[in-house]
């Protein structure tokens, strides 16, 4: 699998965006495929679509999620088809996830993002997955699973913004620092400093701006925030428990300065993400798309 | 599955965890529950299984420190909620209790 | 005899003279990063006021979520038995306190001779408490007094679906491109904590006489919110951020 990312060219610097992309796998000749089928996660923040052919990845794009959700997703399929000749209608069952899941209106069935996560992170990091921790734009989950990506246990959060993408957005904003260099900055410190007190991103932001004010260098805070960033989202993984092997998906995923302070905090090893991330949800979805056909077919 | 329904803020961990495992359907934690925090339904987190089960009510979730405060009073004895009683098969429980500290 | 009360606030301090349970003075500053300091100088400037020194107090009771770390007091009393304490003290009548201050919400039930019988606390989450009113008066571009009041003339009440003041942020600014009024986002959002804070207070029970204490009590938009959540009229103090205060130095009196 080859991932050819494409960067779009940004108008209007926003610190706090990752930047978007899509990649087609070569050598799939999706004409003889048996069964297509789509999955489109409807993230708060990106919206990706995976186009599978006979269960297998062909296709996929990650976009922005604009105001509106169906639009949004209808974009993220025509990118993602984009190049393969491939047509919407080509596609015979589609499944919808993530928070706006019931407003894609090309999809025969939603389902939630708990359910497709894990069956994503199954396909994409193989079986011996157990825990998927998923920290999205607005809310965090984390999701043990069997060796066939049914889930075992869950819980995801979706209230607080601390210990989400959201979080780490505020202080991206507050900085003026790129979102996707936050991590290496944060390592750029003499000594790590102790995490940031409140949890509560107010106050977070606040005790942010306080320590700035006393003379902190700006990578120090950063350090002290993903500190307390890791250090939160750990609390949460504790509660449902944590297991070998650990994948994380999610944006938070590609925040180093999260990852790596999570992983010593838990210690644990987190599998290197190989592929985009943020397609897991989405990918869970395709093959939920497949199961759903099959039975369908059978009837 | 154990499917825990709440969140975590600043303030500390709520959660609701129903085991779908034990959970038989049957709804008899609908009526105790005096602000309606449970539903019955398909098992929205497991696409493939069949049989209803209990979930909590997605309006509810993000407020759950606040909705069972009255179950759960700081100075009087509670010996079980009454959603936990309802439930024969012992499929709810609660991550957190009221306590009194001062 | 002479004492002191300082309540050590999340976003202020404030300090209080009594003698013999009547009060002399009191002062209210920020407070920052160091603590210690910054009690002696709430304190310091209390007692100019009261044109005393030092000396003259005999005993020096504190509270606030920091008083753990003051050593000149001599008593220690927890913000719940504080607040408590001191609306008692001013407020017979008083069964029910609620006290909202910028980072906690709190509800108290007690009894006549100032027995705690159920509390209930928020705190650490800005969504329940002051600084949920601040963050989103910046938000739409109003200062804190004038989102206060603008709420009064909101004409229709929205509810505002995310329970966390982040989140509620983006919703705001959905609002706004919406065109709502900023009296209608003003209300939702006082609605929003009024809702947190009356389950709260439902909780532990509504006595006959509400107090509302705390600096949020100066906020008019908020208290109707209240009013109407818990279908009463609440007693506001005409200080309400010195009970807690108040209460400290009369439990070091004690
Ligand atoms: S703790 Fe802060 S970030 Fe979390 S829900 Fe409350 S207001 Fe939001
Ligand atoms: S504790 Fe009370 S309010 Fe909460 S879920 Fe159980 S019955 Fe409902």
């Amino acid at each position: 699998m080859t991932t050819g990312t494409e960067k779009r060219k940004e108008k209007k610097v926003e610190y706090w965006k990752w930047p978007e992309s899509r990649s087609t796998t070569p050598g799939i000749d999706w004409t003889k495929a048996s069964i297509i089928t789509c999955g489109i996660d409807v993230g708060s923040v990106s919206s990706q679509a995976v186009i599978m052919t006979d269960g297998k990845l062909f296709a996929y794009s990650s976009r922005r999620t604009g105001y509106n959700s169906p639009e949004s997703a209808r974009n993220a399929l025509n990118w993602a088809l984009e190049g393969t000749g491939m047509k919407p209608e080509d596609i015979h069952y589609t499944v919808g996830t993530g928070y706006g899941r019931v407003n894609v209106p090309f999809a025969q069935r939603a389902i939630t993002e708990i359910a497709c996560h894990a069956r994503g992170a199954n396909y994409l990091y193989g079986p011996s997955v157990r825990t998927i921790l998923d920290v999205g734009g607005q809310d965090c989950k984390v999701i043990r699973c069997d060796e066939r990506g049914k889930v075992e246990t869950f819980l995801m959060n979706d209230k607080c913004a601390a210990g989400t993408g959201r979080g780490m957005e505020i202080i991206a904003d507050l900085l003026s620092v790129p979102v996707q260099d936050i991590g290496r900055l944060s390592f750029e410190v003499d000594e790590e400093p102790p995490p940031v007190s409140s949890t509560c991103t107010i106050f977070a932001k606040a005790e942010a701006t306080g320590l700035l004010e006393s003379g902190w260098p700006l990578n120090r805070v950063l350090a002290a925030y993903c500190r307390a960033m890791a250090h939160r989202i750990g609390e949460l993984i504790l509660r449902a428990g944590v297991a070998k092997d650990f994948a994380m998906t999610g944006g938070m995923a590609k925040n180093e300065g999260v990852v790596k302070r999570l992983a010593k905090e838990l210690n644990i090893d987190i599998l290197p993400p190989s592929f985009d991330t943020q397609i897991a949800g989405a990918v869970g979805a395709a093959l939920f798309a497949k199961v759903l056909a099959e039975k369908e077919q059978k009837k | 599955m154990l499917a825990n329904y709440g969140y975590k803020d600043g303030s500390g961990e709520y959660f609701i965890t129903i085991d779908t495992e034990k959970c038989n359907g049957c709804g008899a934690c609908i009526e105790p529950c005096p602000e309606h925090c449970f539903q019955i339904g398909s098992d929205e987190n497991d696409p493939l299984r069949d049989e209803p089960v209990a979930a909590v009510v997605p309006g509810q979730r993000q407020k759950l420190k606040y909705l069972c405060m009255p179950c759960k009073p700081a100075g009087r004895a509670v010996n079980k909620l009454p959603c936990e009683e309802a439930c024969t098969p012992g499929a709810i429980s609660h991550s957190w209790y009221h306590v009194l500290q001062r | 005899m002479i004492t002191a009360g300082i309540d050590m606030g999340s976003a202020t301090i404030k300090a209080v003279i009594l003698k013999d349970g009547k009060v002399l003075a009191q002062n209210i500053i920020d407070t920052g990063r160091e603590k210690e300091k910054l009690a002696k100088e709430a304190l310091d400037g209390a007692l100019k006021k009261a044109k005393l020194s030092l000396s003259d107090v005999e005993h020096i009771g504190v509270t606030g979520v920091g008083y753990k770390i003051i050593p000149f007091a001599d008593k220690q009393v927890t913000v719940v038995g504080a607040d408590a304490k001191g609306a008692l003290y001013l407020f017979p009548s008083v069964r029910t306190v609620i006290d909202i201050g910028a980072e906690e919400g709190r509800a108290i039930k007690c009894t006549p001779d100032g027995r705690i019988v159920d509390f209930a606390i928020n705190e650490k989450c800005a969504a329940g408490a002051g600084s949920f009113t601040e963050s989103m008066s910046r938000a739409i571009e109003l200062s804190v007094q004038e989102f206060a009041k603008v709420s009064l003339e909101s004409t229709q009440s929205i509810p505002l679906n995310a329970q966390c003041a982040v989140f509620a942020e983006s919703e705001v600014v959905g609002l706004i491109h919406a065109k709502t009024s900023k009296a209608d986002i003003a209300r939702a959002v006082h609605d929003g904590i009024s809702a947190r804070i009356s389950a709260m207070a439902r909780t532990v029970g509504l006595g006959k006489d509400v107090l509302l204490i705390g600096g949020m009590a100066r906020n008019v938009g908020l208290v109707a919110s209240l009013n109407k959540d818990l279908e009463l009229e609440v007693m506001i103090p005409k200080e309400p951020e010195f009970i807690g205060a108040i209460g400290a130095a009369l439990s070091a009196a004690e």
